[in-house]
C-alpha cells in the first residue's frame, strides 16, 4: 500500500512526460479528435443534466400539483370521496407507521443474524453458503409483485392463513427488504479487520463474545444506514400490498390485527392519483410531496451516519 | 493442545439460531416457487399451454375467455423497450461522466442526487408518468398522426417507458460506475501516454475493459423494468394489445397481476390460477436475467479487485 502511495506521483510524471513526448511527436492532437473529444463531453454533460432534470421535474410537478392541498387536515383527516377539499391521510399515515414497525421488528434480528451467520460463522467452500449467497443477491432483484403474489398465497392464504389483516402486509413488506439488511449488514461487518477479531479471540473471548462486544459494536453505523434504507424502500411499497388486503378506501384507523382492512400511505396515493379529477389529482400529488419529505429525511440521516461514523481502520 | 473448560453449548445454539436466520431467505425463495407452481398447474388443466405460451389475445373477461399470455408480455416488452431506449444512454452518459470527467466537487453532489432519484418510491414516478411526462413531454413533441399519434390519448406505453428510464438511470449509473472505476488506474495512464484524448480512453479502454459490469447494470435494470408495477399501472393503461407501438396503451404482465388480485377474487376461479400463471412468466423472466448479471457483477469484481 505504502509503496503504492509514494509511486503515484511518480507515475502522474512518467504519464505527463510521455504524453508531452508523444504529442510533440505527432505535433499536436489532430483535429478530428479534439472536436469529437469535445462533442464527447457535452453528451456526457446533456446525459447527467437529463437525469438531473428528471428528478427536478419530479419534485416541481409534485409540488406545482400538491401545494394547494396541503393542510394540516391532510396529515389529520380520513379520505373522502364526497368531500375532496376536507379528505387526507389519517388512516393510510397509521396504516404505514404500523407496517413500517412491523418490518423493523422483523428484519433487524433476522437480517443481521443472517449477515452474522454468513460473514463470521459460514464456510464459504461449502456448496450450500454459495447456494444461500446467490439466493440472497437474486432475492432482492425479484419484482416487489412477486412477493405480493407470496404475500397472498402464503401468509395472506395457505400454510400461515393470517388473513387480509396489516400484520400480514407487514410481513410481506418484511420478506421484500430482507435481503437489502442482510447485504448492507454483511458489508458493514465485511469492513471491520480481522485482527480485532483475532486480537478478542486471543484474549481468550470465545467467537460469540468476540462478535457481540467487538465486531457489532464497530459496525453498527453501517448496519443502521442499511436498515433505514429498507425500510425507506418498505415505506415507499404500493404494488405487493395491493396483493395482501390494503384497501384503497379505509376512513378508519386500521390496527395490526383487524379484520376490517387497512391502508398505507403510498397505496392512498394511488388510489387518489386513479381519480381524474382536479381535487383528488393535488390530494396525491400533496401526499407524494409528504413522502418524499419523509424519505429524504430518512436517507439524508442515513447518509450522514454513513459518513459521521465510518471507521478507517 | 488448548481446549474450553466447558462444551460451550451456548456458543453452538447460538450460531444454529444464526443459520436459521439465513436459512430463511431459501425457505422465501422455496416458498415463492411453491406459492407460484400450485395454482399455475391448477391453470394449465383449465386452459392449454398453447393457447396461453402463443396466443396473442388476452381476454380473461369475454365468454369464452382467452389467456394468450404473448399479449401482455409484449405489453411489458413494449415498455421496456422505450424505457431502455431512454435509460441506457442517460445512464452509460452519467457513468462516465462521474467516473472520468467530473471533479470531486461535482461528483458530491451529483451522486447523492442521483441515490435521492433510485429511492423516490415508484407510484410517485408513475404519477410523474402520467401527469407530466405524457401531457407535457410526449403530446407537444410527438409527430402528429405517426403511429397513430398521441393526442388525446390519456395512457401510452410510452410514457410508462419513459417513467421506467428515469427509474432505472440511477441503477445503470451506479453499477456501471463502479465498474469503471474498478478498471486499474495502469490502463488509464498508459493510454494518456500514448497520447490518448479523454474520450478516446473513455470509450476505447475504460469501456471495453469494464464492459462486464456495464452489460451486467444493463440487465438488472431490464429485471427491475420488467418487474417494475405502478408505473405501468398508472400510465400505460390497461387494455392489452400485442404490439410494440409507443404510442399506444397496452398491459403488462404486472398490472394485469396487480388489478386481478386484489383482495376479494375468489380463489378458485380461473382469474385467480391466471394470476399465478402469469407470475411464474414472470418470475422465470426476471430470474434468468438476475443470475445472468450476477455472475457478470461476479466476473469483473475477479478479474480487477
Amino acid at each position: 500500500m505504502e509503496a503504492g502511495q509514494a509511486s503515484a506521483p511518480r507515475n502522474r510524471l512518467a504519464v505527463a512526460g510521455a504524453r508531452a513526448t508523444t504529442e510533440a511527436m505527432l505535433r499536436s492532437q489532430p483535429r478530428g479528435d479534439v472536436i469529437r473529444n469535445t462533442v464527447f463531453a457535452g453528451l456526457l454533460l446533456l446525459a447527467v443534466g437529463i437525469a438531473l432534470a428528471g428528478l427536478l421535474a419530479l419534485l416541481i410537478q409534485a409540488f406545482a400539483k400538491g401545494s394547494s392541498a396541503l393542510s394540516l387536515d391532510l396529515l389529520t383527516n380520513p379520505p373522502s370521496t364526497a368531500f375532496p377539499e376536507k379528505a387526507g391521510y389519517r388512516p393510510a399515515i397509521i396504516g404505514s407507521l404500523q407496517l413500517v414497525a412491523g418490518v423493523i421488528l422483523f428484519v433487524v434480528p433476522v437480517g443481521i443474524g443472517a449477515a452474522i451467520y454468513l460473514e463470521e460463522y459460514a464456510d464459504n467452500s461449502r456448496w450450500w453458503n454459495r447456494l444461500v449467497e446467490i439466493n440472497i443477491q437474486n432475492l432482492a432483484a425479484v419484482p416487489s409483485i412477486i412477493y405480493g403474489i407470496l404475500g397472498l398465497a402464503f401468509i395472506v392464504r395457505g400454510p400461515l392463513d393470517l388473513g387480509f389483516i396489516l400484520a400480514a402486509g407487514s410481513l410481506t413488506l418484511a420478506l421484500l427488504v430482507l435481503p437489502m439488511v442482510i447485504i448492507a449488514s454483511r458489508e458493514a461487518l465485511r469492513a471491520v479487520p480481522d485482527s480485532i477479531r483475532q486480537g478478542s479471540l486471543a484474549l481468550g473471548a470465545t467467537q460469540w463474545q468476540t462478535i457481540r462486544t467487538q465486531v457489532l459494536p464497530a459496525s453498527i453505523p453501517g448496519i443502521a444506514t442499511g436498515v433505514i434504507l429498507a425500510v425507506s424502500r418498505a415505506l415507499g411499497e404500493t404494488a405487493p400490498l395491493l396483493l395482501v388486503g390494503a384497501t384503497v378506501f379505509v376512513t378508519f384507523d386500521p390496527t395490526p390485527f383487524g379484520t376490517d382492512g387497512y391502508s398505507a400511505m403510498p397505496v392512498q396515493i394511488f388510489n387518489y392519483a386513479l381519480r381524474p379529477q382536479e381535487e383528488f389529482q393535488a390530494l396525491a400529488a400533496a401526499g407524494i410531496l409528504v413522502m418524499l419529505v419523509v424519505l429524504l429525511a430518512m436517507n439524508s440521516f442515513a447518509i450522514w451516519l454513513r459518513n459521521r461514523y465510518e471507521q478507517r481502520w | 493442545m488448548l481446549q474450553a473448560e466447558s462444551k460451550r453449548y451456548g456458543e453452538r445454539a447460538i450460531k444454529w439460531l444464526l443459520a436459521l436466520c439465513a436459512l430463511l431467505s431459501v425457505l422465501t425463495t422455496t416458498a415463492i416457487v411453491i406459492s407460484l407452481i400450485g395454482p399455475t398447474i391448477g391453470f394449465f388443466e383449465i386452459v392449454p399451454a398453447d393457447e396461453f405460451f402463443f396466443g396473442i389475445d388476452w381476454t380473461p373477461q369475454f365468454e369464452p375467455p382467452s389467456f394468450g399470455v404473448l399479449s401482455i408480455v409484449a405489453g411489458t416488452l413494449n415498455v421496456t423497450l422505450w424505457g431502455m431506449l431512454f435509460a441506457i444512454p442517460v445512464g452509460l452518459g452519467a457513468a462516465v461522466y462521474l467516473s472520468e470527467y467530473a471533479s470531486p466537487r461535482v461528483r458530491k453532489t451529483v451522486k447523492p442526487a442521483l441515490e435521492v432519484l433510485a429511492g423516490i418510491p415508484t407510484v410517485a414516478i408513475g404519477f410523474f408518468a402520467v401527469s407530466f411526462i405524457l401531457p407535457e413531454i410526449i403530446v407537444p413533441l410527438w409527430p402528429e398522426g405517426l403511429l397513430g399519434g398521441a393526442a388525446g390519448k390519456p395512457f401510452l406505453a410510452l410514457a410508462a417507458g419513459l417513467g421506467i428510464g428515469l427509474m432505472v438511470v440511477p441503477i445503470i449509473a451506479s453499477i456501471s460506475e463502479d465498474a469503471m472505476s474498478a478498471v486499474p488506474r495502469g490502463l488509464h495512464e498508459g493510454a494518456y501516454a500514448l497520447g490518448a484524448t479523454k474520450a478516446k480512453v473513455a470509450t476505447k479502454v475504460i469501456f471495453p475493459a469494464a464492459l462486464s459490469g456495464i452489460v451486467a447494470s444493463i440487465v438488472l435494470a431490464i429485471s427491475r423494468a420488467v418487474g417494475e408495477t405502478m408505473i405501468v399501472v398508472l400510465a400505460a393503461g390497461s387494455t392489452p394489445k400485442f404490439t410494440l407501438n409507443p404510442v399506444e396503451s397496452i398491459q403488462a404482465m404486472t398490472s394485469y397481476i396487480a388489478t386481478t388480485a386484489t383482495g376479494d377474487i375468489s380463489t378458485g376461479s380461473v382469474d385467480y390460477k391466471s394470476v399465478f400463471a402469469v407470475g411464474t412468466v414472470l418470475f422465470a423472466m426476471t430470474l434468468v436475467m438476475n443470475v445472468v448479471s450476477i455472475r457478470l457483477v461476479r466476473r469483473y469484481r475477479e478479474v480487477y479487485e
